[in-house]
């Protein structure tokens, strides 16, 4: 049973570094335009319009 | 241009560090490709910080700063591109609407990763149950589980603790008051269990339901974002400005709130007047027919008094302002929508319904099992724990999932349809009605003339009108060129004369095409029909009849809500005889012709009184009153902005089969919110009488609440799927049915 004080950490940390992944998805407005985001992964330039302020 | 770029100027934004920020609606963006196109556009101009497409709401951002670059530089780009623009008119929700989205986004985040989480601690527990887990282990395990159970729950339970706490303050009961305290209960049971070392937790029942129910919430919202900001696009399309003469003699671009009586404005043919007038100088005739429903135009001619909402056809007419914003007719009509619809919300959405039986029910039931417990001679810790027992598992997390599903399914297969749905209870209104009423002109017509005797006219006179028609904006004229199809320009000058027709020179003398004094036929022409006369040097006068004509499909869509069991009528401010001749082509037997906005109303009312549950369709400024007032109402996307804002679901293109199919849609969904709410009931049926005598352990809960969750979103996808339902299917006809 002792693996388990490590083991819950890790599960932890890998759910929370998934959270916090998300999150700032969220926050650089990656969840703004679902649209058109699955057509912008097939352009080639990606110019300095695609930029966020 | 110089129009957009002066409703642009005002939509500005001023941004810190004098960048200045603007969002533009771009009509025509149709594809995918078209995003790098406009992005490719703008990209390098000087100045420009941002501009970025958004294919979701069909919009443009664009941020630049101030000092190094113009406005009109920015648009000239896009519109070289080929693309309308329009400056989109942010509404005061806009911002909070995208701010409350990202709220519930995050809290759907923690309360994911705690489910999952807790989840993973409670299997083991559950494994262990069988196995040789010890207390300790089992105890670390909940400890463990409530550390992360509890600041999730504080944190992503804050829309429906909020909600609750509202509606308690006011004294009802909601849908979020027995789901705030089965949440809340759970995780409070399961820490004193935790404490004092007991077997059962129910740390992943709290999570998991906040979980699926945070689901719904955000469903729900992105359905009414989705919908309301294509809505605010088309409104923003129409922005009204004015052209303003000056005293001094120069001219301005002003937006139509901005006038003031007393103020002389310029309307060209093709323009919409923007405020109540008096006519100083010129003649045209005017499209009134969305104030009136009128077919016919008026010609005007000076000091006639014109309104807000006309349509100039032919000719350019300096206007001194009498009326404007508040005081216009229009504002008149605004403030009849407005009186109209306050009755409609008294409307109860049917989860709310539900809600009401519903939550009382649960909670005597959690009451009654505690009573129960103690009277048999349980302890009051467990009849406690039974009594919180069935609150967890009654939670209505199937009920909140029920709606908001089939509805997002059923708008998203409406809105690839062309059809808008404002609210998510229109709908459900619509799925109750048994009377549509129609408008006419506009609703049932496509609202443009048509040639109706294309057959009997000599080819040669049909070519010869259409190329001088082909020099004018008139709608009969447009309809003169539609039939004749693709025609010469004429040799010969032509010059227009408002309110009366064309006159062309030619070596032979003067050609001329109008109406029926222009050419001197005065006398030969037939009352109630719009008719454009030929006549050639010294020849005998011909003349072109022109009708409105119904949608094409018109027929076959009021044929198939017939057969639905719907009695229909029309209500029409046209004359009665052209409303009769269009009521009898389609088998209409109740009309009425001539009949005003607040006619209108009382008619809805009335039918109301008599406990009919009326649909309106109409798209004119005169028919916005009676749309608010209709049990639910339907308009053509190309209907007046009164209209727009008036009707609960939208219709874009020619058709009138979108109505059927929107009805037969909108039963559909009824259908499998009713199929859904039995599914989470029989749910309930066999879970609560297995919490009441305390044999619902965490796992059960746990398997119930998925399994329940899962059928119920199942069964709403079948409102997206399945094609067309039951509608009929538009049929094209070679021929437009003509008449009235």
């Amino acid at each position: 049973m002792s693996a388990l004080l490590y083991l819950i950490p890790i599960a932890l940390l890998l759910g929370g570094a998934g959270l916090a992944a998300f999150l700032w998805a969220l926050r650089s407005g990656q969840f703004e335009d679902l649209e058109g985001a699955r057509y912008r992964i097939l352009e080639d330039d990606e110019g300095q319009g695609s930029r966020r302020d | 241009m110089a129009a957009l770029a002066a409703a642009a100027a005002q939509a500005v934004e001023p941004l810190p560090e004098d960048r200045r920020r603007l969002t533009l609606v771009i009509e025509n963006l149709e594809c995918a490709g078209c995003v790098p196109k406009i992005e490719r556009a703008l990209q390098g101009l000087p100045g420009l910080l941002e501009g970025r497409v958004n294919l979701t709401t069909r919009r443009l951002r664009l941020v630049w700063a101030g000092r190094e670059t113009g406005l009109p530089i920015l648009l000239e780009a896009v519109l070289a591109e080929g693309y309308r623009l329009a400056p989109f008119q942010a509404g005061r929700a806009e911002e909070s609407e995208a701010e409350a989205r990202s709220f519930l986004l995050r809290c759907l985040a923690v309360a994911g990763f705690a489910a999952g989480n807790v989840m993973l601690l409670s299997v083991s527990v559950w494994s262990g149950v069988w196995g040789d887990m010890g207390v300790a282990t089992r105890d670390l395990l909940h400890w463990v589980s409530a550390l992360i159970a509890l600041p999730a729950v504080a944190y992503a339970g804050q829309p429906f603790f909020g909600s609750a706490a509202a509606a308690l303050t006011a004294g009802r009961l909601n849908m979020d008051v027995p789901i705030s305290l089965a949440i809340v209960l759970a995780a409070a049971m399961s820490l004193f269990e935790t404490m004092r070392s007991g077997q059962e937790a129910y740390f992943d029942a709290a999570v998991t339901l906040l979980f699926f129910l945070l689901i719904g919430r955000l469903l729900d919202r992105t359905m009414r974002g989705r919908v309301r900001s294509a809505a605010e696009n088309l409104l923003s399309l129409k922005v009204d400005t004015a052209l303003v003469a000056k005293p001094c003699g120069g001219r301005e671009r002003r937006a139509a709130s901005a006038l003031r009586p007393g103020d002389r404005i310029l309307v060209v043919a093709g323009e919409r007047l923007p405020a109540d007038g008096r006519v100083v100088e010129g003649k045209a005739s005017l499209d009134v027919s969305a104030m009136t429903g009128e077919s016919r135009p008026q010609s005007v001619g000076p000091n006639a008094k014109v309104h807000a909402g006309n349509l100039s056809l032919d000719g350019s007419l300096l206007i001194e302002v009498t009326a404007s914003g508040e005081r216009t007719l229009l504002a008149e009509v605004l403030r009849l929508v407005e009186t109209a619809e306050q009755g409609r919300a008294r409307y109860v959405r049917l989860a709310d319904r539900v809600a009401r039986i519903y939550a009382p029910a649960v909670h005597l039931l959690a009451l009654g099992t505690f009573a129960l417990g103690i009277g048999l001679g349980a302890s009051w810790q467990v009849a406690l724990m039974n009594a919180v027992a069935v609150l967890i598992v009654t939670c209505p997390c199937a009920l909140g999932l029920a709606v908001p599903a089939v509805q997002v399914a059923a708008v998203g297969r409406l809105l690839r349809g062309g059809i808008l749905v404002k609210s998510g209870d229109a709908l459900e209104r619509l799925a109750e009605i048994d009377h549509v009423v129609f408008d006419k002109t506009g609703t049932l017509t496509l609202g443009r003339p048509q040639l109706l005797n294309a057959e009997s006219v000599d080819p040669a006179d049909l070519q010869t009108a259409a190329s001088l028609a082909a020099m004018s904006r008139h709608p009969l004229a447009a309809a003169l060129v539609q039939a004749a199809g693709p025609v010469a320009l004429p040799q010969a000058e032509v010059t227009e004369h408002p309110g009366a027709g064309l006159i062309a020179q030619t070596p032979e003398g003067a050609l001329r095409l109008g109406s029926a004094v222009h050419v001197g036929a005065t006398g030969l022409e037939t009352p109630d029909e719009s008719q454009l006369w030929l006549r050639y040097p010294g020849g005998r006068p011909v003349c072109f009849r022109f009708r409105d004509s119904l949608r094409p499909d018109a027929r076959a869509a009021i044929e198939w809500l017939r057969e639905q069991g719907l009695s229909l009528e029309i209500l029409s401010g046209d004359i009665p005889a052209t409303v009769q001749e269009a009521a009898k082509s389609l088998g209409i037997g109740q009309w009425r012709g001539a009949v005003d906005p607040t006619q209108k109303t009382a008619r809805l009312k009335s039918l109301s009184r008599t406990g009919r549950r009326v649909a309106m369709a109409g798209d004119g400024l005169n028919d916005a009153p009676a749309l608010a007032s209709a049990h639910v109402s339907l308009s053509p996307a190309a209907a007046s902005e009164a209209s727009q804002v008036a009707a609960d679901l939208l219709i874009q293109g020619d058709l009138l089969s979108p109505v059927p199919e929107a009805i037969a849609v909108a039963r559909r969904a009824r259908r499998l919110v009713l199929q859904n709410f039995v599914i989470a009931i029989g749910y309930n049926a066999i879970a609560v009488p297995l919490a009441m005598v305390g044999e619902i352990t965490p796992l059960l809960a746990a398997v119930f609440m998925s399994c329940s969750s899962l059928a119920v979103t199942a069964n709403a996808l079948r409102a997206a799927a399945g094609g067309r339902a039951k509608a009929p299917l538009p049929a094209a006809p070679q021929q437009p049915n003509l008449v009235a």
